[in-house]
């Protein structure tokens, strides 16, 4: 039990220590090459303690502060929401190819947050669209756990053909929406689709703060009660889970983090399938320690996606939904031949 | 733990009066009424489609009765609160799927998932190592459930029933997968659950078996209670035969045991 406990403390602490050196790496590289010392001599300035470190340009500062801090701070929490998001549906699906954007619910915010760009529904500033992101998930996500669900257990087949179903509905909606909509918005659901970080602002990044800080506190609450959905719903309820209540509420916690994800950025794919199964891999699959190191290691994993997409290609920023498929599409193929070799994958 | 119920024997500690279950338009249990008390063992045994399992899963209130009651310690099962019925009562189903490599050790550990935060939470490990003592899997404790074999899941999936530490014990086919000596040790930690003072509902298909260990055998047909009470008065060829469709020989031990029933082979 012991050994178990060092590895969890030690895949933390690799994990913390991986996600500062991605946030400096990421605060240094990109149009503008700051130099270590003028993130470190900003950041302690703005605590109120002035180094010699602290950058005399003003023009540094503004870049860091305006542009490259938001972004920074925004692939955290997207990331950590995705990853966690995706262990929770894992874990209610009794499924590890469960995932908000495999199974569509992703697309489903993303048509919410559409609606509310080509309609200009604004509700106290960025929120409007969160909210409307937040309703689209919300109803993908019980509809894919309505169909896909049998007699308690979800099949492979059923939840990747509902899938199917939802993205393409939600892919039709976006089309009909950048077809009436104005150029503007036309531009940002094209951007949504591939997935950026570009242009996110500090009042975006306090919603997906809020949502994200939320939902992953209720998941971790949650933890100890999807250990025992593991057994079966049967057999966990004679352990004394309120299974029913217990799927409603994270049916809701991941549509509150997806949407929160996908509200700004757009739609990332994979971060919450390839994440949860690497800690599962490092930890065992029970849930506090996987739902707090998918945090880690989504967030984590984005931060370094998102300096991929502003360094791979000079002058150009990639969608970093693009990156994240690249790598997560063969992942998922190596999921589903694990899944299907294995007793019961496909029944 | 409640050695005040377990004393008092009038209150049953589980008991279906009158039960009727209905699937579409055809009825899987009609009136139906069996009960079981403290320190015994019941036995539901019956054909296949007889309605045996889904007695038990109305026991465990997994499925509504249509008609007629349930009540744990003479308490209906629906103002049971969950906790306090998962300290109660623990259920092994036949299902025997864990949905995520758990080790042994930890899906036996999960059957303390009742008592966390109480006093008896002290003795969590203690309970799971006499629980994988007994099912005979402390050897596989380290290994992940779901590459055991199908008598081996059955074990550990006992092992946690048994860590749950409950006065009341619903087991459906828990010698289903096992073999000759493991389906022995099972019924034997059966007996031995009741000698402590639980009640035991177990569902068998090995009528020796039942015959052997059971206090009381509920015998069902076709959804409807063919024969209740004690094992001598309702094994009998005649009844079996009628039930079962086929010609049975209840043999005595040679050796003074309990009888043993065969089918009749020519």
């Amino acid at each position: 039990m012991s050994r178990l406990h060092r590895r969890h403390v030690a895949v933390v602490v690799i994990l913390v220590a991986v996600l500062i050196g991605g946030v400096l790496l990421s605060a240094v590289v990109g149009q503008l090459t700051m130099s270590p010392t003028d993130v470190v001599g900003t950041v302690l300035q703005s605590m109120g303690i002035h180094t010699s470190w602290a950058p005399a340009d003003d023009v540094t500062v503004q870049a860091l502060w305006q542009i490259r801090f938001p972004r920074i701070a925004m692939s955290l929490l997207v990331g950590a929401a995705l990853a966690v998001a995706g262990a929770v549906m894992q874990a209610i699906f009794g499924n590890p190819l469960a995932e908000p954007g495999v199974v569509g619910v992703s697309s489903g915010a993303a048509l919410g947050a559409a609606v509310a760009i080509v309609t200009g529904f604004t509700l106290g500033g960025a929120t409007g669209i969160a909210l409307l992101a937040f309703v689209g998930g919300l109803g993908a996500t019980l509809l894919v756990y309505f169909m896909a669900r049998s007699n308690g257990r979800t099949e492979v087949v059923t939840l990747l053909l509902t899938g199917i179903a939802i993205n393409a509905f939600a892919g039709a909606g976006l089309a009909m929406l950048l077809f009436v909509g104005d150029t503007a918005s036309r531009e940002q659901i094209v951007f949504w689709q591939l997935g950026t970080m570009n242009g996110s602002r500090w009042n975006e990044v306090a919603v997906v703060a809020v949502v994200t800080v939320l939902g992953t506190a209720a998941a971790l609450y949650l933890a100890k009660q999807y250990d025992l959905l593991s057994l079966g719903e049967r057999t966990a309820g004679h352990l004394g889970v309120r299974v029913e209540r217990l799927r409603i509420v994270s049916i809701v916690v991941v549509a509150v983090l997806t949407a929160g994800a996908v509200a700004f950025v757009g739609i990332i794919a994979f971060v919450g399938l390839v994440i949860p199964h690497l800690m599962r891999m490092l930890l065992g699959p029970a849930h506090r320690g996987l739902i707090l190191t998918s945090c880690l290691g989504g967030a984590a994993l984005l931060v370094y996606s998102d300096v991929l997409a502003r360094t791979l290609v000079t002058g150009a920023d990639l969608p970093i939904g693009l990156l994240t498929s690249l790598i997560g599409g063969p992942f998922f193929f190596y999921l589903l031949r694990s899944a299907r070799t294995k007793a019961g994958g496909w029944a | 733990m409640s050695s005040a119920r377990r004393m008092d024997t009038s209150v049953p500690a589980l008991r279906a009066a009158d039960v009727s279950v209905e699937l579409g338009h055809k009825a899987i249990l009609s009136g139906v009424t069996v009960e079981v008390q403290h320190g015994e063992v019941l036995a539901l045994v019956g054909p296949n489609g007889a309605g045996k399992s889904t007695l038990l899963s109305v026991l465990t209130g997994d499925r509504a009765a249509g008609q007629g009651r349930v009540q744990v310690d003479g308490e209906d099962l629906a103002h049971w609160h969950h906790g306090d019925l998962a300290r109660r009562r623990a259920v092994l189903t036949q299902e025997n799927q864990v949905s995520f490599p758990f080790t042994v050790r930890d899906v036996v550990a999960m059957g303390r998932a009742p008592w966390q935060g109480r006093p008896e939470a002290d003795g969590d490990d203690v309970a799971v190592e006499a629980a994988l003592a007994a099912t005979d899997v402390a050897h596989l404790s380290e290994r992940s459930f779901p590459s055991l074999s199908g008598g081996e899941k059955a074990r550990v999936s006992l092992a946690r029933v048994l860590a749950q530490q409950t006065d009341i014990v619903l087991l459906d086919e828990p010698t289903a997968a096992l073999d000759l000596r493991h389906q022995e040790d099972v019924m034997g930690i059966a007996r031995e659950r009741a000698s402590a003072g639980c009640a035991v509902v177990v569902v068998l298909h090995d009528l020796s078996i039942a015959a052997a260990y059971a206090d009381s055998i509920a015998i069902l047909d076709r959804g409807v209670l063919a024969a209740f009470g004690d094992p001598s008065d309702v094994m009998t060829a005649e009844l079996l035969e009628r039930v079962y469709g086929i010609a049975v020989r209840v043999l005595d031990d040679p050796d003074g045991g309990s009888p043993v029933i065969v089918p009749v082979r020519r």
